[in-house]
């Protein structure tokens, strides 16, 4: 693997590490599905691209982004909570429904931003190249947020809202009311999947309708990759093991891109099925271990 | 003397062989998906490179359709230090466009070079990316559609309102369309699922399909094909590799022949020198009418003897 694709890996790992934090909020926190995420994404960079293009300030855009992220999740925990209708449906109706509302937000599918004032350039201006920004920025950004939200989850607040994914029925004895925090506890995951989307856009030059094909399969991936790899009990390390996740499915991709071997060689279409070795082993690789332990002690 | 006259052959030879030996040129190619049209751009691209004699390796990356893949390929493709860059269709050539500004990248198969933010200006793209465009000559395939059917009143057309391709290409004809008295009946497809069912929808609603060349619809034209011949409607297509596969014809537009026009600037960036943003952004040069008999016949159409005798294909 070469320096730049390693770089790239690492970028595109911070980047979408941002999703993958959203998606460890929903997905193990409140143990809620959330498929919003892939229309989510191209929210965010739909609405950044629309604020950037209209002249505001690259880290301004990311704002109303966020908001409009969080505004979709809380449709999705709404349609949930209120309406009776199943997490996974919920989310899948809100999530078909913004491909027609990104495509109305930006006038066409694909916003080009090549020749546009992005979050790097601040760090182009000190003299870094993109192999050098693009991962420093991001990285930095992904872990502010990992901080924020392990102080948030262990606020009065946020200890609630794992408790609502937890135990619903010991925490609404308590005087918590669910709905609340699933509505709130979506909101705030889409709006780092948002935040997310704005960011790729920048790093990428264009937000397109289908950037968010797929992208929940990363997020899963990457977060049950960090917990085989990196998870314990802490719930610091625990959203510290997501971040990781997203690297190292990314580094997973550059290397399945870059694979040769002899006279047997892949086609690039295989690299769908490589990746999903490539996690597939890293899945399994701690159970390996521990039979292998096992064995040995006995 | 002669010795001299000896080392001076000797030296020619060494000269004419090394020209003649010159240097293999490392090719990174970066496209969205694999479907037919795109490959065929791909490999006429190759192939005229071989033509024309120059030596070249290609590392070819493919996307599978993902967006977030294009954009580390970019870094995969800056890693491989390449000579030159093929980027097919729109999407990966945004992405590395945004990363790669040292290395010429010639985009193709991109409907709207300018809308994309690939390049400011078609005859003067300046930086460090130029190309050809797949922009489909739509005055012409109007008029050609009037030419078979010639009461037409009713164009239907599929696309991906997703794809921004296509929702230039719609715009055109729609433009184009109005100018020649046709109206245009829109149905949208949002995956290669629903592709059959929009086109039953625009059964009754038309008296002929246009096919643009949507890359959703494209890759499920069988189904278009099955709606229409079961319901006598002729497709038209807008690209030429189509009619092969059942459309009743097209003008030109033959993505073979783009990669060959693609492979022409590769040499001259290559080889002779060029500065990539000296060329300007090219279109097909030469536009083949193709058509299917076969086809026509299943949609109950019968073709004009003088189109035929403009053909430049015929299938049976």
């Amino acid at each position: 693997m070469t320096w730049y694709a390693f770089s790239g890996a690492l970028e595109q790992g911070f980047v979408y590490g941002l999703m993958v934090l959203g998606v460890y909020i929903t997905f193990r926190v409140l143990h809620f599905p959330d498929l919003t995420v892939d229309g989510s994404l191209p929210l965010g960079a739909a609405v950044a691209s629309v604020c950037i293009t209209n002249g505001w300030d690259p880290y301004l855009a990311c704002v109303p982004a966020m908001l409009a992220g969080f505004v979709a999740g809380m449709v999705t925990g709404i349609l949930n909570t209120k309406f009776k209708i199943l997490h996974l449906l919920a989310s899948i109706l809100t999530m078909i429904a913004l491909y027609s509302i990104n495509i109305r937000i930006m006038g066409r599918p694909n916003m080009a931003l090549l020749n546009q004032q992005s979050v790097l350039d601040p760090l182009f201006s000190l003299g870094l190249t993109q192999a050098v920004a693009g991962p420093l920025l991001f990285g930095v950004m992904a872990v502010v947020v990992v901080g924020l939200l392990v102080w948030f989850l262990n606020t009065e607040q946020g200890q609630a809202m794992r408790a609502t994914g937890d135990n619903p029925q010991m925490i609404t004895a308590q005087g918590v009311d669910t709905h609340k925090m699933i509505i709130a506890g979506v909101g705030l995951s889409n709006a780092l999947v948002a935040l997310a989307g704005a960011l790729v856009a920048q790093s990428q030059g264009a937000a397109d309708v289908n950037m968010g094909v797929g992208v929940i399969v990363a997020g899963l991936a990457s977060v049950i990759v960090g917990e085989t790899l990196f998870g314990a009990r802490s719930i610091g390390r625990r959203i510290a093991a997501a971040l990781l996740g997203s690297v190292i499915y990314r580094l997973a991709i550059a290397l399945a891109l870059s694979l040769k071997l002899g006279a047997f060689s892949f086609t690039p279409s295989d690299i769908n099925l490589i990746t999903a070795i490539l996690v597939v082993l890293a899945l399994v690789s701690p159970q390996l271990k521990q039979k292998v332990q096992a064995r040995a002690r006995s | 003397m002669k010795r001299l006259v000896a080392l001076l052959l000797v030296l020619g030879a060494l000269g004419s062989a090394s020209v003649l030996h010159a240097k293999q040129f490392a090719i990174s190619v970066t496209q969205i998906v694999e479907h037919p049209a795109l490959d065929a751009t791909r490999k006429g691209f190759e192939d005229r490179l071989k033509e024309l004699g120059v030596d070249a390796k290609f590392t070819v990356h493919i996307a599978q359709g993902n967006i977030a893949t294009a954009n580390q390929i970019a870094s995969q493709i800056q890693g491989e230090k390449p000579d030159l860059i093929l980027a097919i269709a729109t999407p990966t050539a945004q992405a590395v466009v945004q990363k790669i500004k040292n290395i010429p990248i010639l985009a193709t198969a991109v409907t709207d070079f300018v809308g994309a933010g690939l390049v400011k200006n078609m005859d003067k793209p300046g930086a460090n990316v130029s190309g050809m465009t797949d922009l489909t000559p739509m005055d012409k395939h109007v008029a050609l559609a009037k030419e078979f059917l010639p009461g037409l009143k009713t164009l239907g057309v599929m696309y991906n309102a997703g794809e921004s391709n296509s929702v230039t290409l719609v715009n055109l004809l729609k433009a184009e369309a109005k100018k020649q008295g046709v109206a245009v009946e829109e149905a949208t497809v949002v995956n290669s699922a629903g592709v059959m069912a929009a086109a039953k929808s625009l059964v009754g609603r038309c008296q002929a399909i246009y096919v643009p060349t949507d890359n959703t619809v494209v890759s499920a034209l069988e189904s278009v094909i099955k709606v229409a011949a079961e319901s006598d409607l002729p497709i038209f297509s807008g690209d030429t590799d189509s009619v092969e596969r059942g459309t009743m014809a097209s003008l030109g537009f033959d993505y073979y022949g783009m990669g060959k026009q693609t492979g022409d600037m590769a040499k001259k960036i290559l080889v002779d020198g060029v500065p990539v943003g000296d060329m300007p952004v090219e279109m097909l040069k030469e536009l083949n009418l193709f058509i299917n008999k076969k086809a026509a016949a299943d949609f109950g159409v019968t073709v004009p003897e003088a189109l035929l005798a403009r053909a430049s294909k015929i299938i049976e």
